[in-house]
């Protein structure tokens, strides 16, 4: 039996009240509900499932940390979601950074290694999820979405996967709706170059509107 | 023609509503930008088809056992909570956010009148939703618990060979019930709801004996559990009160004219 969305708000009203109040093993009802959202989630992010487990397991003790600051907000799945994509960003870079670090120790810092493509260097490494189903389309989209930076790969998976509004999305990257916009739209157009020709736009001058 | 710029295409893809006939038109016309939304389009779709591993039914479950023994107990109380200015503020939202609400409820029944805060109304509006919320999430609950009591009223061995009855699947499903229930019981218990609470109480009883059995149960073991079910009437009970909960949503919708008239008769049936 699917459980409607008001009565989903509503079991978790009483779960958070209950936490709140000190009853700890209250908060497992949450857990049990939306760790199966939150870890297609930050699968999507990662490509990597033990990145995953990580993430979901964070998401939760993140929101039960502050849980005390969850009364303004309006919807647990969204807040602990948001949770998840902001912490997901936050991880990638650092991973990026360390990365970045091993392999030109003396390098520029943080902040030019997510804008510097030569830097993310794709990892093709097979396992056995990437080999079910179209391997090669896989390992092309899962390179190109390497490409990406943290945030940009964030926005495209809230935007195009789980349909997030823009809104949301500017909240989870801690920026603005004009700036959220830009990144999704950033995402789509270097994930085109990236992919097999197919997918790519047939000319860079498109991105300006051109004529035939 | 000027063909559509990439962003534009995007735009449109996306569902952006500026501009939006006009894109259209364009791409009506022209074949080529047609054709680039369509591989723009295939692009997302080949996106969303990658797989994504199934984390398994049980992965909640084993989330909470990672997590469980690192998050430290909440030593906050109702009281020092109704004292932070945001909470006050959010007994005001009570019809626009169901879950706002419902939190804000807690501080509106127990505050003191000297804070002046919050109204007669506002309290009474807070009641209400604290309520309906109850009444939502225990209706969903019940639908669910029904279902797993009618499986096991209707289970039996798989074979005439085999004597032991397999309630894997409903074992799975109470536990997961058992903690809903714990708490929508407390909380019923602490809403004065005591009919709701005791119907809630002998449902966690047999939810207990279930989610506390191997999954494949021995004939005295299935006789036990299914001798609880009948013996207390619970399938009925359980069914008396969803009813009850629905009529009660009904009327809510209808007006909130009724308040603890329902409670009342509930408590005195249960």
């Amino acid at each position: 039996m699917n459980e409607s969305v008001e009565s989903v708000r509503a079991a978790d009203a009483i779960a958070i009240e209950r936490t709140l109040a000190g009853d700890r093993d209250a908060f497992r009802v949450l857990v049990e509900r939306h760790s199966a959202t939150i870890f297609r989630l930050a699968y999507r992010l990662t490509g990597n499932h033990h990145d995953a487990e990580e993430i979901v397991q964070e998401a939760f003790l993140r929101a039960y940390q502050k849980l005390e600051q969850f009364a303004s907000q309006a919807n647990f799945a969204t807040w602990v979601y948001r949770i998840a994509a902001n912490y997901t960003i936050d991880r990638m870079r650092q991973r990026k950074q360390e990365d970045a670090r091993r392999q030109a120790p003396s390098a520029e810092t943080s902040d030019d290694v997510e804008q510097d493509p030569l830097r993310q260097i794709p990892d093709i490494a097979p396992t056995p999820e990437r080999l079910t189903q179209s391997v090669e389309l896989r390992t092309q989209m899962e390179n190109a979405l390497q490409s990406l930076t943290p945030a940009e790969r964030t926005a495209f998976v809230m935007r195009h996967c789980d349909g997030c509004g823009i809104e949301e999305i500017a909240a989870a990257l801690k920026s603005n709706s004009s700036a959220a916009k830009n990144t999704v739209f950033r995402a789509v157009h270097k994930l085109r170059q990236t992919l097999q020709p197919q997918f790519a736009p047939r000319a860079t001058a498109r991105a300006m509107g051109t004529e035939s | 023609m000027k063909h559509l710029s990439e962003e534009q295409l995007i735009a449109y893809q996306d569902g952006e509503s500026s501009g939006r006939d006009a894109v259209a038109a364009h791409i009506n016309l022209c074949a080529e930008c047609k054709a680039e939304l369509i591989r723009l389009a295939e692009m997302l779709a080949a996106y969303r088809a990658l797989p994504v591993p199934d984390p398994g039914e049980d992965y909640g479950r084993r989330v909470w056992q990672q997590i469980a023994p690192r998050l430290e107990e909440k030593r906050s109380h109702w009281w020092q909570m109704l004292l932070e200015p945001r909470r006050l503020t959010a007994a005001r939202l009570v019809a626009a956010l169901l879950l706002v609400a419902f939190l804000a409820g807690r501080v509106s029944k127990r505050v003191t009148p000297s804070v002046g805060e919050v109204t007669t109304t506002a309290t009474a509006d807070a009641a209400r939703v604290r309520e309906r919320v109850l009444m939502l999430a225990v209706g969903e609950h019940l639908g669910r618990s029904e279902m797993v009591l009618m499986e096991i009223a209707n289970a039996a061995p798989e074979s005439a060979s085999v004597k032991q009855v397999n309630l894997s699947s409903q074992r799975r499903r109470a536990e997961e019930l058992l903690d809903e229930n714990r708490l929508y019981r407390q909380t019923a218990l602490q809403e004065g709801d005591t009919g709701i609470a005791d119907v809630l109480d002998e449902l966690e009883r047999v939810l207990l004996d279930v989610a506390h059995s191997s999954g494949n149960v021995t004939p005295a073991q299935f006789k036990s559990i299914r001798q609880r079910i009948d013996d207390d009437g619970l399938l009925f009970k359980v069914r008396v009160l969803t009813k009850e909960i629905e009529r009660r949503e009904n009327t809510e919708k209808r007006g909130p004219a009724e308040s603890g008239s329902a409670k009342v008769e509930r408590n005195n049936q249960a």
